[in-house]
């Protein structure tokens, strides 16, 4: 008992002498919440208690950050099958007793509510590259064939909440492990095949509310008070904006509620209306910082178990942004993946920062430099 | 078979070289496809920036129309024929209305909702788009406010809204002139596309309404509003008020008119009174008439059905666009174009001997005077006095079909008058010209004689009889005949006379000729012999006039009518007066067309006596002032009681009999024998 007090005291005290933080990636980081909450005042209309809201849970995010850097990535390497199971558990319980809006994706702990499925962003890629990591690489037929099964699994569980943009994120994360591990173009290209050879069975298992989504992608004005409304309301937004923006809190598209979900999944369309082209590229150049920040982190992993988490993390965090924002510019379907560290909403900023703290513990046992 | 767990063998080396070159590959994708992202910024935000920006306003701002009061209709003294009261009605935003019938089923017991109001709102509903209000039901009473009011929680989109509504206090009095606004209909709309009439509802459809309609509409103003995704207005950015349309002033004055529309007495006919020095219509009154303000915000289908169903036409103008045949009313032009033609002095005298044969053709068809045997040798002044058809059937004769219609022309028959009124019959003036193209048959010299007492193929309006006696009253100038007296361009602005020039030259050269027929008209009113003798009665000035009798029928029998009574010859006449005074110093001329009675003098002429005596009492009319200018604009007037309320349309009388309880207090002429 007394053992177990003195080593969370050692623990504290290190994390606040000797953090193992990379200063860019942190500055970039606190930049991109800065700048989000920024975005969210105004695309809240400065409703304090959302934006107090959120800045608490970027607070509490870059706690756990720092908490997590702390954590040597053998750690988390130890822990992954047990996160991964402890995890899965949790999907299948919200999908028992979850609740939410239109889909259950939420679970209620009393005081946070919080949606499990991204916790398998992360966990996900952990179990795969745990796996990964002590066999032989490139992975041969049957390695590939377990650690598709590792991703179908959760991601067959989301999608049944049903929350088919999660669903995506965890496939992707998944198999951007399997990329990083070297496999074989060729095997690349037969998976990739059978998905396409799977996808009017997806079609078929879709939602109502999904295939619409994905068919309004391709002719959005068709129906413009339906599900078009989102992306015609979404490229109006960026468009109208322009090379400079209308202002702070001037978007007449966020402002009027023409922008449907303007503080969370469309935040982006009201940073490209209020403050126009300059805006939205600056936010781009950030993301693009952060990302080739991670890869480089990446690179210079220790180990290979640290090296395919890191990597897939950077590579999610890609994916989250480019899905975002292909979605209020019109050039993807409308899949509720927030902006990452810019939309409204707690269990997506809280564990991507955790994700965040693991690449900093990663880089903090980086291979020595020569 | 038995697979043998493969050993850990690792190549780090490898591995990592490996992961590296796919790290940097992947960078390179995430940079191209943000760079992508990046372009479609730039394509959404610099190319097609005006596209959106266009969207954007058309989001979230809105035009909303200010309607302009429309301008007021007073007659020459100031008395208001046409106004715009504040009411209330019931609207609809059909967007918040979940369940319309249901919603619809249930307001109707709250508010009476009659199967009109359901059919216009439900037409306004498919061309108007769902966020915008819709009239449901128009003119709520206090009770049905109140009532409303206490329920309104349990119809979500359902609002009292206030508006203008047009209003005519006169009535039925003055339908056939001011006319009525209603609903723009769907021609009328699809005309008005693009106008700022776009959105106005209420255009006018007939008569004075019409007529001015872009004097009296204004300019409608706007708001732009600025909306949320509800539609619901946040904040006015901009606002054009709208411009009031101009009051008018007319010609008519409502002492006249009501002694016009009185007189009548709901029979079916006409009555007008004008002032031939300058053209203005002092009273027009078609007989029955209609309560225009049914018509306003859309009239009922059994209204209109029993209107148009009516077998009197109440919707018809009969001043207007009635035809009917002069007979002797056209004898004084005659005279007028004998005279100055030369081809009669006054002093010429022609014997009337019950019948008249054309020269050289003594053995053909007789043309009959009145009375059988006749009344003997007649100059002008008899012939005009006593109505001898055989003077005229000579003058005619004499004259000739060509000379005659040319010269009946320059009085304006045949044509229309141009009063400033929508729309007006051209009647007939026989001609050569008229009958080869309308009957394509040639003209008969039969034609001539009986053209000379205003039958065959005469017809006139009323007008075009009031027009053509208005040019002989003033000495043989014409004038255009108007109603528009002034204008107003708002309520406190100064009123501006409208100036009409006389539309043509003198058609009387020779004053000798004027006074020659004026004695003979004043001998019909006051000559022993006369046609409307007795007229004059207790009448402070001299009367010139002149009857009409006009056969409805033609004559089936060789058989002289031997019938008398009034009730028969009711049913087979119409009667006609006009008349003019002072007679030697003309100022007022008055004509009256009932379309079934005895005789001119006895039943119409009594009509223009009221006129007369309404303008005898007018002091200040002979200089004809201009409101404000001696009265001020709303002067309480000495209208008979009764009148300055709207007037209920009276019962239209089924046929003359009612004309045998006539009960005047002048002297009615009796007479023996006309027209």
């Amino acid at each position: 008992m007394n053992s177990v007090a003195l080593r969370i005291e050692i623990f504290l005290r290190r994390l606040l002498t000797r953090p193992r933080l990379d200063l860019p990636l942190l500055i970039a980081l606190l930049l991109l919440a800065g700048m989000g909450l920024f975005f969210l005042a105004s695309a809240a209309d400065l409703a304090w208690h959302t934006i107090g809201a959120q800045a608490a849970r970027l607070v509490l995010g870059f706690m756990l950050l720092s908490v997590v850097s702390r954590i040597p990535p053998a750690q988390f390497r130890r822990w992954s099958p047990a996160l991964y199971v402890f995890s899965i558990l949790l999907l299948i319980l919200v999908l028992v007793l979850g609740e939410g809006r239109g889909a259950d994706r939420w679970l209620n702990l009393g005081i946070v509510r919080f949606q499990p499925s991204e916790l398998l962003k992360l966990t996900t890629p952990m179990m795969a590259a745990w796996y990964l990591a002590q066999r032989p690489l490139p992975p041969s037929w049957r390695d590939l064939g377990v650690v598709l099964l590792l991703i179908a699994l959760p991601a067959g569980l989301i999608a049944k909440q049903p929350d088919l943009g999660t669903a995506l994120l965890v496939v992707a994360a998944g198999a951007f492990v399997l990329f990083l591990s070297g496999l074989s173009l060729r095997r690349m290209g037969l998976i990739l095949g059978f998905v396409l050879l799977m996808l009017p069975v997806a079609w078929h298992f879709m939602h109502d509310y999904q295939r619409e989504r994905v068919l309004t992608l391709f002719n959005p004005e068709s129906d413009p008070l339906g599900t078009g409304w989102h992306v015609i309301q979404s490229e109006i937004a960026v468009g109208s904006g322009g090379v400079f923006g209308k202002g702070f809190m001037r978007g007449t598209q966020a402002q009027l509620q023409f922008l449907p979900e303007h503080t969370t999944d469309f935040i982006y369309a009201v940073v490209g209306e209020e403050f126009g082209l300059i805006g939205a590229l600056l936010l781009l150049a950030l993301y693009l910082f952060i990302i080739g920040r991670s890869l480089w982190i990446a690179v210079n992993a220790r180990d290979t178990y640290a090296r395919l988490l890191s990597g897939a993390l950077a590579m999610s965090f890609f994916v989250y942004v480019m899905v975002n924002g292909g979605m209020i510019t019109g050039l993807l379907p409308v899949v509720g993946v927030p902006l990452p560290l810019v939309s409204y909403g707690g269990t997506s900023a809280v564990s991507l920062l955790a994700g965040f703290g693991m690449l900093m513990s990663i880089h903090a046992h980086r291979k020595f430099m020569k | 078979m038995k697979r043998k767990p493969r050993p850990v063998l690792r190549n780090s080396g490898d591995e990592q070289r490996q992961f590296t070159r796919r790290a940097w590959f992947s960078l390179a994708l995430i940079m191209l496809a943000l760079v992508g992202l990046g372009v479609r910024f730039f394509w959404l935000q610099v190319v097609r920036h005006d596209e959106f920006v266009t969207r954007a306003n058309d989001n979230s701002i809105h035009v909303r129309f200010l309607s302009p009061p429309r301008g007021m209709i007073f007659d020459r003294n100031g008395v208001v024929l046409a106004e715009n009261v504040p009411a209330f009605r019931l609207e609809v935003v059909p967007d918040q209305v979940h369940d319309m019938p249901a919603m619809l089923k249930s307001l109707a017991t709250v508010v009476p909702l009659s199967s009109d109001d359901l059919r216009r709102f439900h037409q306004a509903l498919k061309e108007q788009r769902s966020f915008q209000s819709v009239p449901l039901r128009n003119r709520l009473s206090e009770d049905e406010i109140a009532r409303f009011a206490i329920n309104r929680w349990r119809f979500p989109g359902v609002e009292i809204a206030p508006y203008l509504r047009r209003y005519y206090p006169q009535g039925a009095l003055t339908a056939s002139v001011v006319g009525y606004v209603g609903s723009i209909d769907q021609r009328e709309a699809e005309k008005l596309q693009g106008t700022p009439y776009a959105d106005m509802s209420q255009i006018g459809k007939s008569g004075i309404e019409r007529e001015y309609e872009k004097l009296l509409r204004g300019v409608p103003g706007y708001e732009l509003v600025e909306v949320n995704a509800d539609q619901r207005p946040l904040r006015v950015l901009e606002r054009v008020p709208p411009r009031p349309g101009e009051n008018l002033y007319l010609t008519l004055d409502m002492h006249l008119q009501n002694a016009a529309y009185t007189g009548l007495r709901g029979r079916a006919g006409a009555a007008v009174a004008v002032d031939p020095r300058n053209g203005q219509v002092l009273a027009l009154a078609s007989s029955p008439s209609y309560d225009p303000n049914l018509f306003v915000g859309g009239i009922s289908e059994a209204n209109y059905k029993a209107l148009l169903d009516d077998p009197h036409h109440p919707l018809l103008n009969r001043v207007t666009d009635g035809t009917y045949l002069p007979g002797s009313t056209v004898k004084p032009f005659e005279a007028v174009a004998g005279l100055e033609l030369g081809l009669r002095t006054p002093q010429y005298t022609v014997d009337s001997v019950g019948e008249w044969h054309i020269p050289g053709l003594p053995g053909a068809r007789g043309y009959r005077d009145d009375v059988p045997g006749g009344v003997g040798v007649v100059d002008l002044a008899q012939a005009i006095e006593m109505s001898v058809n055989t003077y005229f059937y000579k003058l005619a004769y004499d004259m000739g079909i060509d000379r005659l219609s040319a010269f009946m022309a320059k009085f304006g028959f045949g044509q229309p008058s141009g009063i400033d009124l929508p729309h007006e019959a051209s009647g007939v003036l026989p001609s050569r010209a008229w009958k080869q193209k309308t009957l394509h048959r040639p003209w008969y010299l039969g034609d001539t004689v009986i053209s000379g007492i205003g039958q065959g193929y005469w017809q006139v309006t009323p007008l075009q009889l009031a027009n053509a006696l208005s040019t002989l009253a003033d000495f043989g100038q014409p004038q255009r005949l108007h109603l528009l007296l002034a204008t107003q361009d708002g309520n406190d602005a100064p009123i501006k006379p409208v100036v009409v020039p006389p539309p043509g030259p003198p058609v009387i050269a020779h004053r000798a000729d004027w006074q020659a027929v004026m004695q003979g008209m004043v001998k019909v009113v006051e000559g022993a012999r006369g046609t409307a003798r007795g007229l004059d009665v207790g009448f402070p000035y001299r009367i010139a006039g002149k009857t009409g009798t006009a056969e409805i029928f033609s004559r089936t029998s060789h058989a002289w009518h031997n019938d008398r009574t009034n009730q028969e010859l009711a049913l087979r006449h119409r009667a006609l007066f006009i008349g003019f005074t002072p007679a030697s110093d003309p100022r007022v001329a008055g004509v009256a067309v009932l379309e079934r009675a005895a005789w001119g003098g006895r039943d119409a002429a009594p009509i223009v006596r009221d006129m007369f005596d309404a303008w005898a009492r007018l002091r200040h009319l002979p200089d004809t002032p201009l409101p404000g200018d001696t009265l001020p604009a709303w002067a309480p007037l000495s209208l008979p009681a009764g009148t300055a309320s709207s007037a209920p349309v009276p019962p239209a009388v089924d046929l003359p009999h009612a004309s045998s309880v006539l009960n005047r207090a002048r002297a009615a002429p009796t007479v023996s024998m006309s027209p």
